[in-house]
C-alpha cells in the first residue's frame, strides 16, 4: 500500500526496514527530519537511536557498531558530512561495511540550508584521506529514498565497503508517495570476520584495524586495493535512460535537477526536439559504460546541477571521448524546465560554447 | 617456595614497548584479569592512536584500531550491538583527553557500559614525546622545551575530576611505578571489568603510566619520579564506587 511520506522519513524508515538498528547522528538541516523519525521510531523496532555529541562521535559509533555486525548507518549534510570524513576513510581501510546519508544543501563553508548538490566532488573524489573511493547511490524520488537504503546496504556488504547516499535537500523536503519495502531481519552474527569475541577460527582475536597492517604483504597491498575499486567500478555502475534512443542531445543529470530535465525532455519533445537524458544512479562509478552507447552519436551532453562551477560535468567531460559537453551549474536556483529547452535549442543551433 | 611468573594465557606474544614503559604492565593486567574472570572469549578491545596501536600484536582477543580519539565512541557502538560481550578502550592521555576529550567526556556522561583504560604517561609517546594535556608545569618535552608554561599552555588536566561530573560507576586511578601499586591497579582494573558485566555503566581506569625514552630517564629514574613528582598532581585511588545511581 502506498503511503505518502516526507523525503527524509522514507529514508528513516526505509532504514530501519533494512535491518539498521544503529543510527548515531547529529542535527543540521536539511537532514534533521532522519535524525528525528529514528529518534522515535528506532527504538520501536529494536534498535538503537544515539544523538551523539557530534558528527564525529556519530560516524566513529556507526564504526563500532558495524564492525560488531549491526547494519549502522548516520546521515548529515554539508559541513556535517565534511566532519565524517576520517570515518569514512577509516570503514574504507578497514573494509567495513556501513551508510552514510548526506542530504546536501548548498554552498562552501556553512553555506546555506537551501537547496543545492553542491557535494558531489566531495562524496565522489574520496573526501577523506588516502585515496579511496565510495560507491555512492542518488535517489531523485522520496520512493528511491526508501529502496535505495536497501541497495545502499546490500553493496556495503557484498564489497565490505561504505556507502554514500547522496540525497539533496529538495528530495528529502518533498511529500510524495512511496511503497515501502518489506522489512528484513539482519543477523549480527552473518559474517565470520566481525567482532564478537575471539573462536577456533581467530585464536588469538580478530584484528580489525587498517588492511595494510595485518592482512596482505608489503608487494600485495596496492594491487589488492586498485583491484578492490576496479570490481566496484566495473559492477557497480546503474543508470536510469529517458528517451535516449534518438537523441540528439543528452542532458545528464542526477536528483532533483534529473527530475526537471525529465519534464525538459517531455517538453523539448514535444516541439519536435531530439532531447534526452541519462541520470546516474551511481555518482561513484560513474555510469560511463551508458556514455560508450552515445560517444560520437550526439551532438553533445549536457551536465545540469545546482551548484557554482559545475562539479559533475567534469566526469562527463572525462568519459565524453571528444562529444562536446555543455554545463549548466543553476546555482541556486533549481533547473526551469522551458530554460532548458530554451539552451538545448540554443546549443542545437550552435549559440552556445562548450565547456570540454 | 619458588616464585614463577607465568605469561597470561591471553598474551600471544612479546610486546614491542620500549624498554621500562608502563604499556607492557598494563597490557599484562588486563590479560590476567581476563585469564581469571575467564571472559578473553567474550571480549572486544578499542585501540586509540598511539603507542596503543601496539596492542594489536600482543593481546589475545578481538580488537578493533579507532581513529584518534574516538575510541569511546567506537566501543559504544560495539557495546550497544553486543551488550554481551567485556567491551573495553586502551588509549594514552592524548587520545583520550585531548582529541579525544568529548568522547572521553559524553560516553561517561551517557553512562555507556563500557570501560575505558587511560594510560597517562603525560605526552604523546608514539610521536616522540611532545606536550600532552597531562604534561606536568615545568615539564620539558618536544614541545615545550623549557617546560610546560601554564601560562602559555593552561594546568595539567585531571580527567578523574572531570568524569567525577557524570553519574557513572567507577572511576579510578591506579599507577604501574611500583610492585605494590601494580597490584592495586590491576585490582581496579578487574573491578571496572566485573561493574560492566554485571551492566552498570561507565567505568574508567587511569594508570600513571612511566615512558622513559621521552621522559629522556633511565626506568629507574623515571618511576622515582613517578612517585615523587607526579602523583602529587594526580593522586591515586577509587574515586567512584558504588554511588552510581540508575
Amino acid at each position: 500500500m502506498k503511503k505518502l511520506m516526507k523525503g527524509n522519513y522514507a529514508l528513516a524508515e526505509g532504514a530501519i526496514r533494512a535491518g539498521c538498528r544503529l543510527f548515531a547522528g547529529y542535527p543540521i538541516t536539511p537532514q534533521t527530519e532522519i535524525l528525528e523519525y529514528l529518534s522515535s521510531h528506532m527504538a520501536e523496532a529494536g534498535g538503537t537511536f544515539v544523538q551523539t555529541e557530534s558528527e564525529l562521535a556519530g560516524i566513529n559509533m556507526v564504526i563500532g557498531a558495524a564492525a560488531a555486525g549491526a547494519r549502522a548507518m548516520t546521515s548529515s549534510s554539508g559541513p556535517g558530512f565534511s566532519l565524517k570524513q576520517e570515518g569514512i576513510s577509516y570503514l574504507s581501510s578497514m573494509e567495513v561495511p556501513a551508510v552514510i546519508v548526506d542530504v546536501m544543501r548548498y554552498g562552501i563553508g556553512l553555506g546555506n540550508v537551501v537547496l543545492g548538490q553542491a557535494d558531489y566532488f566531495q562524496v565522489t573524489k574520496g573526501g577523506g584521506h588516502g585515496g579511496y573511493k565510495v560507491p555512492v547511490y542518488a535517489p531523485a524520488s522520496v520512493q528511491e529514498n526508501a529502496d535505495f537504503v536497501f541497495k545502499a546496504f546490500d553493496t556495503a556488504e557484498a564489497y565490505r565497503t561504505p556507502v554514500i547516499i547522496l540525497s539533496d535537500a529538495a528530495i528529502g523536503q518533498m511529500m510524495g508517495s512511496v511503497e515501502l519495502p518489506d522489512p528484513i531481519e539482519h543477523d549480527i552474527n552473518k559474517f565470520d570476520w566481525t567482532l564478537k569475541g575471539r573462536d577456533a577460527r581467530h585464536p588469538t582475536g580478530r584484528k580489525m584495524t587498517d588492511v595494510i597492517y595485518y592482512d596482505y604483504a608489503f608487494d600485495d597491498y596496492d594491487p589488492h586495493i586498485r583491484a578492490r575499486y576496479a570490481k566496484m567500478h566495473d559492477e557497480l555502475q546503474e543508470w536510469e535512460e529517458v528517451e535516449t534512443e534518438d537523441a540528439e542531445l543528452l542532458m545528464v543529470a542526477y536528483g532533483i535537477s534529473s527530475r526537471v530535465c525529465k519534464e525538459a525532455v517531455r517538453l523539448a519533445r514535444g516541439e519536435g526536439i531530439k532531447a534526452g537524458l541519462l541520470r546516474p544512479i551511481t555518482l561513484w562509478p560513474f555510469p560511463e559504460k551508458a556514455m560508450t552507447k552515445f560517444n560520437g552519436r550526439i551532438k553533445g551532453y549536457l551536465s545540469v546541477e545546482m551548484n557554482a562551477c559545475g562539479q559533475m560535468v567534469e566526469d562527463v567531460a572525462l568519459h565524453a571521448g571528444g562529444t562536446k559537453v555543455y554545463s549548466d551549474p543553476t546555482g541556486r536556483k533549481v533547473a526551469d524546465s522551458e530554460d532548458l529547452v530554451a539552451l538545448i535549442k540554443d546549443i542545437l543551433a550552435g549559440k552556445i560554447e562548450e565547456v570540454f | 617456595m619458588a616464585i614463577t611468573k607465568q605469561i597470561p594465557d591471553t598474551i600471544f606474544a612479546a610486546n614491542s614497548f620500549c624498554p621500562g614503559c608502563g604499556h607492557g604492565i598494563v597490557i599484562r593486567l588486563i590479560a590476567e584479569v581476563l585469564d581469571e574472570m575467564d571472559l578473553s572469549d567474550r571480549t572486544i578491545g578499542v585501540l586509540a592512536v598511539g603507542c596503543s596501536c601496539l596492542v594489536n600484536r600482543t593481546l589475545a582477543v578481538d580488537l578493533m584500531q579507532s581513529a584518534h580519539g574516538r575510541a569511546t565512541a567506537a566501543a559504544a557502538g560495539i557495546k550497544r550491538t553486543r551488550p554481551g560481550n567485556l567491551v573495553f578502550t586502551y588509549q594514552g592521555d592524548g587520545d583520550a583527553i585531548s582529541i579525544g576529550i568529548a568522547e572521553t567526556l559524553y560516553s561517561a556522561q551517557r553512562d555507556e557500559k563500557i570501560t575505558q583504560i587511560i594510560v597517562n604517561n603525560g605526552v604523546f609517546g608514539m610521536t616522540g614525546g611532545q606536550m600532552s594535556p597531562t604534561t606536568l608545569v615545568g615539564q620539558r618535552t618536544a614541545t615545550s622545551e623549557k617546560g610546560r608554561n601554564s601560562e602559555i599552555n593552561g594546568d595539567p588536566v585531571n580527567i578523574m575530576k572531570l568524569l567525577s561530573q557524570f553519574n557513572t560507576a567507577y572511576l579510578a586511578r591506579g599507577s604501574v611505578h611500583d610492585a605494590a601499586n601494580i597490584l592495586k591497579t590491576k585490582q581496579y582494573i578487574r573491578t571496572a571489568f566485573e561493574l560492566q558485566m554485571r551492566g552498570e555503566g561507565f567505568t574508567c581506569v587511569e594508570v600513571i603510566s612511566p615512558c622513559p625514552t621521552n621522559w629522556h630517564m633511565t626506568p629507574d629514574q623515571a618511576v622515582e619520579r613517578i612517585a615523587n613528582e607526579v602523583l602529587e598532581v594526580y593522586p591515586l585511588g577509587e574515586f567512584v564506587k558504588g554511588e552510581h545511581q540508575k
